[in-house]
């Protein structure tokens, strides 16, 4: 019996399926990551991931191209990410609060908009989603070839993103002032730079790169749209930025890690189902999204301005 | 955009803007049913007389309310400590397993017992959920936000898995649900014929308590001085770790009251769709009544019209319900507006508020 636990890990399968289910939980995290480094820490990120799926799934399903599917994604993400930013940047309102407001406002409205388009469907219709490529000559590598070289460019573009977040954090300009406006604003004013610009376009970047980690769920994933299909994805990622102790280098980690405890519970479950009910297996994730915050509680420092409105000219 | 003090507080502006919240969120809702294709006034009619215009719509638009004002109040007071307890969800089912363990014959009392019984059991299994993740809050700093929101989710696996197996009813016919609670623990009817039950004069009775206890104790007064100045309050010598230990556990005990509201007083027996939301929509209705108690009766009163009432209007004129939805969390953000306006001027360009 052990034996047969331990052979799900050489398989090849267990390990694509890893590299999958990690793609939304590495965009979202990657996201949160962005908004809580600029000091707003975004809550709207569970809604924000359904407006993406439901927006990039339905323009697909109207005739758009698949990549102009992922751009309307990231532009809705963007929007939200704007009234998020104009409530807790500019307004100095509760981020908690405005955080819940968003999520109920982003889910409930693709739901309607969802309803309006397909009034009476009872199996959401698929579309013609992204693509296994098969890289020439590497696809056909045994074990490693199914692994990472016959993903979809979706994937590809995920995992791309982690390169781009690392260099923009710490390499460029706009970066850097993305960290500082949430380590120390009144010195970025001191500047001369605008803290509240800064942090609203970071909060829009974060919330894009979410709204695109939901829109992976439906246009690379499941191909179709269907109620409550985010399903706390958005909340792991929440705590998974918690675990990376904000940096992205270790978000790819973390997302991995719980991809991978994820891919192998439902492999898990076929072989134990009979002694385990299924429930606790898909318990897993959420408990061990907690257990995650309690480990990396004690170590981790928070970026000092995160949950702290600025305003200019006021002494904190 | 500037945001600049209000030197004095202006009590008619502190009443006026959340209505100015209610009426932008209608607005807003009249913009939805124009884009879906319904007629905005005649769509509105329907709203109305689907949560007033008859006995049975009354008492329904108060039974959707009895939860309400619990999760309401379970929301309002943890934010009022500046405990953010977004898990009344989780805690709601929590109460609602409790009611089915102790109220499907286990336990058998008579009806004046058995009624607090039951709220007793569920408020425990509501603070039972929220102690271990206020105890870490406390001691290591974990976030509270996202582990009461997973813990929502680990709560409804748990009922799924007790209610397709060992608390599952065997008369269900295979349907996943609990077995009904026995006659003495069943809240009775208020109106006759109706779904509106004793859990709403409860509920309403739990809110002046609150209200009573937050405006006229020590204890309200701590509540209030930990969520505006921890450290203050501190060095003033209250104990914070106590303070909020049991602000969490009386909020994760009022969202257990509203499972027994639903389980013993609405539905009767368990099931896994027992609630569409309510933990969440308390929050709205924490927000709206701007976290106090006698004002969260009527905020839920306000939203449980509104869902009660949209769901004969989709019917009606052919609206997804999920308009309901809409309209709730653009009140939340309008109230969030409303807040600040009454606190703060804003100044848009040249523009003045």
């Amino acid at each position: 019996m052990i034996i047969e636990f331990l052979e799900l890990f050489v398989n090849a399968g267990f390990w694509a399926a890893t590299v999958r289910i990690a793609c939304p939980l590495l965009l979202a995290t990657l996201g949160e990551l962005i908004c809580e480094r600029a000091g707003v820490l975004n809550l709207g990120i569970e809604g924000i991931m359904t407006a993406g799926a439901m927006v990039g799934w339905t323009a697909v399903y109207l005739g758009a191209d698949l990549s102009l599917g992922i751009i309307f994604a990231a532009l809705i993400g963007g929007i939200f990410g704007l009234i998020h930013a104009g409530f807790t940047v500019h307004l100095g309102a509760s981020q908690h609060v405005t955080g819940i407001g968003i999520t109920l406002l982003a889910a409930s409205i693709s739901y309607f908009a969802f309803r309006l388009i397909l009034p009476t469907s009872t199996t959401p219709p698929k579309i013609k989603a992204f693509e296994q490529i098969e890289i020439l000559y590497l696809s056909d590598i045994p074990f490693l070839g199914p692994i990472f070289f016959q993903q979809t460019i979706f994937t590809y573009l995920a995992f791309l993103a982690v390169p781009i977040v690392i260099w923009f954090l710490n390499r460029s300009p706009f970066g850097l002032a993305v960290k500082m406006a949430g380590e120390n604003p009144m010195a970025l004013e001191a500047q001369g730079i605008n803290v509240l610009r800064i942090r609203t376009i970071a909060v829009m970047i974060g919330s894009a790169l979410m709204a695109v980690g939901g829109a992976y769920l439906t246009m690379s994933a499941f191909n179709a749209f269907y109620f409550g299909m985010i399903n706390g994805r958005g909340w792991i990622a929440v705590a998974l930025v918690i675990f990376a102790a904000w940096k992205p280098e270790r978000a790819i980690l973390g997302a991995l890690l719980f991809a991978g405890l994820d891919a192998y519970q439902v492999r898990a479950q076929q072989l134990a189902g009979a002694v385990i009910p299924y429930q606790f297996f898909l318990m897993l994730p959420y408990v061990l999204s907690i257990a995650a915050m309690v480990f990396a509680a004690k170590s981790t420092r928070y970026p000092k301005a995160l949950l702290i409105p600025f305003r200019r000219g006021e002494r904190h | 955009m500037r945001l600049e003090v209000r030197e004095t507080y202006s009590p008619a502006l502190s009443i006026i803007a959340p209505f100015g919240a209610i009426i932008f969120s209608l607005l807003c809702s009249f913009v939805l049913l124009f884009i879906a294709g319904a007629p905005p006034i005649e769509s509105f009619f329907y709203l109305i007389k689907g949560a007033f215009g008859s006995p049975n719509a009354l008492a329904e638009t108060g039974a959707r309310a009895t939860p309400l004002i619990l999760t309401g109040l379970a929301a309002g007071i943890a934010f009022r400590a500046k405990f953010w307890n977004i898990g009344a969800e989780g805690q709601l089912y929590a109460g609602a397993l409790a009611a089915t363990f102790f109220g499907t014959g286990l336990i058998n009392l008579p009806q004046f017992l058995m009624i607090p019984f039951l709220f007793l059991v569920g408020g425990l299994a509501g603070a039972l959920v929220i102690l271990p993740l206020v105890i870490l809050r406390q001691l290591y700093k974990v976030d509270e936000v996202v582990t009461t929101l997973l813990m929502n989710f680990v709560i409804l696996l748990f009922v799924s898995y007790l209610l397709e197996g060992p608390m599952k009813d065997p008369m269900s016919l295979g349907w996943p649900q609990g077995s009904s609670v026995i006659d003495n623990g069943v809240l009775p009817q208020i109106l006759e014929r109706t779904r509106l039950h004793l859990g709403f004069l409860i509920a309403i009775v739990v809110a002046i308590c609150l209200w009573v206890i937050l405006s006229r104790t020590a204890f309200g007064f701590r509540i209030k001085s930990v969520g505006h100045n921890p450290a203050a309050t501190y060095h003033a010598g209250i104990p914070l770790f106590k303070t909020v230990l049991v602000v969490a556990c009386l909020s994760g005990a009022l969202a257990g009251f509203a499972g027994i509201t639903e389980t013993a007083g609405l539905k009767g027996y368990l099931t896994l769709d027992l609630s569409p939301g309510f933990g969440y929509t308390g929050i709205a209705v924490a927000m709206l009544a701007a976290l106090n108690p006698i004002g969260i009766i009527f905020s839920a009163l306000f939203l449980a019209m509104i869902y009660v009432g949209a769901d004969s209007m989709s019917r009606a004129v052919n609206v997804p319900t999920y308009l309901a939805d809409v309209v709730v969390a653009i009140t939340v953000l309008s109230v969030l507006v409303s807040l600040i306006l009454i606190n703060y001027k804003i100044q848009i360009g040249k523009l003045k508020f």
